[in-house]
């Protein structure tokens, strides 16, 4: 089956791949300290009881999570144009990739915080704290341990959601495999070069998550 | 213009009709096979047996570890270089199998883990055997586990059928991305696709989390 599998080729184009594979990298580094920015904002609007913020913060989030991202990497790479606004597909990727993975950040961050007991939220209403103080002293830091595990696994996610970018042409990996398709055609060449770094990437990430699920859940010591 | 886009994107609407049929057709068997694949494995991976286990790791591993682009592109264009001419619909389906599964797989196997040892010793030494240990005592009580997650799944499972447009499959998207092409109105032509994504998906997130809510009180 693989026995004609040409490494010469593959080593051709690893310079290629290795640009790619830095460009995945960076995209998805902005992407998540952007989407990160946007959960944080959007999970405080959503808490919040003020209604003139809370009710977009729950549109934008319901809206987002109930469809697919490449169909809201193709509203922006279609819509923007008709707006006026004409920037780089990486700019675009990098603004779909923010605004999905934002709204999964913002659900995250917000079940962190309603795990953490109410009698704790009580116990600091009656030691006179306020709601800053509450929130600086008494919930976060217990919902941060329940919160990174499921960011870091978010983060995977992302990192092979930013693939979707290659179909509006940004380069980065899997374009390059698509690239070295069309050049050569070999796909299975191409293909699983691509695979294998994401591999890379992916066990990377899943060590971190899983090291921070070892360490980071807050355990009650009943 | 945009008047004149509006009622032509009305006209053709039936077309995006028969893309959101595409995709519930899609979605439809995708979810029953991935979710009768995903159980096998499932079982598979939380049994006993080192081998099996290390064998579906490396599956469940190799789905989760790559991108779903790059798996329908692996699948599309390397299985006819091996012989296997598949059109794209049947080659979308085989795609969303294999990956549906590896997740299925993991809520699975997850559940399963998280009944207590004493549920198998009590259920082998009642003589049962070891489907009817798990028919009747293990898989009922994983249930309550694996169900919140399930339908959360099938979710993104739903919404991972527009990547099958990448290679041609007429769904939903691809009705977009054909549309927009001669109505140059991205937002509206999108906002519609979306509209009907979100038909389909937001009952399940719904039901999703009315079973997380049941669920934990239980």
């Amino acid at each position: 089956m693989l026995d004609d599998f040409n490494f010469r080729v593959i080593m051709e184009y690893l310079p290629q791949f290795l640009i790619g594979l830095r460009s995945t990298f960076l995209i998805s580094i902005v992407s998540i300290a952007l989407a990160l920015a946007t959960g944080i904002i959007a999970c405080a609007c959503r808490i919040s009881g003020i209604k003139i913020i809370k009710y977009p913060a729950i549109a934008y989030i319901e809206i987002i999570r109930s469809t697919p991202l490449l169909v809201q990497i193709y509203f922006l790479y279609f819509g923007l144009p008709t707006l006026g606004l004409r920037i780089p597909e990486i700019q675009t990727g990098i603004i779909a990739l923010m605004l999905n993975s934002g709204a999964y950040i913002a659900e995250i961050i917000r079940a962190g915080i309603n795990s953490v007991d109410e009698g704790q939220l009580e116990a600091g209403i009656s030691s006179g704290l306020n709601y800053v103080q509450r929130m600086r002293f008494i919930i976060l830091p217990q919902a941060l341990g329940v919160t990174i595990p499921p960011l870091l696994g978010q983060n995977i996610v992302l990192v092979k959601d930013s693939a979707l970018l290659s179909l509006i042409s940004v380069m980065e990996l899997t374009r390059c495999g698509q690239t070295m398709t069309s050049e050569r055609f070999m796909p299975a060449e191409a293909f699983f070069t691509v695979a294998f770094f994401y591999m890379c990437i992916y066990f990377c990430l899943k060590a971190m998550a899983d090291w921070s699920q070892r360490k980071l859940i807050f355990r009650e010591a009943y | 213009m945009m008047a004149f886009y509006f009622s032509r994107l009305v006209e053709i609407y039936p077309f995006f009709l028969k893309g959101l049929l595409m995709t519930s057709k899609i979605a439809f068997i995708s979810l029953i096979s991935c979710t009768l694949i995903g159980f096998v494995l499932g079982i598979a991976r939380s049994s006993n047996n080192l081998i099996l286990k290390r064998v579906v790791g490396v599956y469940v591993a190799f789905v989760r570890g790559t991108p779903f682009v790059v798996q329908i592109f692996i699948i599309f264009f390397i299985l006819p270089e091996w012989g296997l001419q598949l059109e794209a619909f049947p080659a979308a389906l085989l795609a969303m199998a294999i990956m549906g599964s590896a997740f299925i797989c993991e809520i699975v196997a997850g559940g399963i883990n998280s009944i207590p040892k004493g549920q198998w010793e009590a259920a082998t030494s009642s003589g049962l055997t070891l489907i009817q240990q798990l028919r009747l005592v293990i898989v009922p009580q994983a249930m309550k586990v694996i169900l919140p997650p399930l339908v959360g799944q099938y979710v993104l499972l739903i919404k991972d059928t527009s990547v099958v447009s990448v290679i041609g499959v007429m769904e939903l998207t691809r009705v977009g991305w054909v549309t927009v092409v001669r109505i140059p109105e991205g937002l509206m032509v999108f906002s519609l696709v979306g509209v009907l994504y979100f038909s389909i998906s937001y009952p399940l997130i719904l039901l999703s989390n009315y079973l997380e809510r049941r669920m934990a009180v239980q």
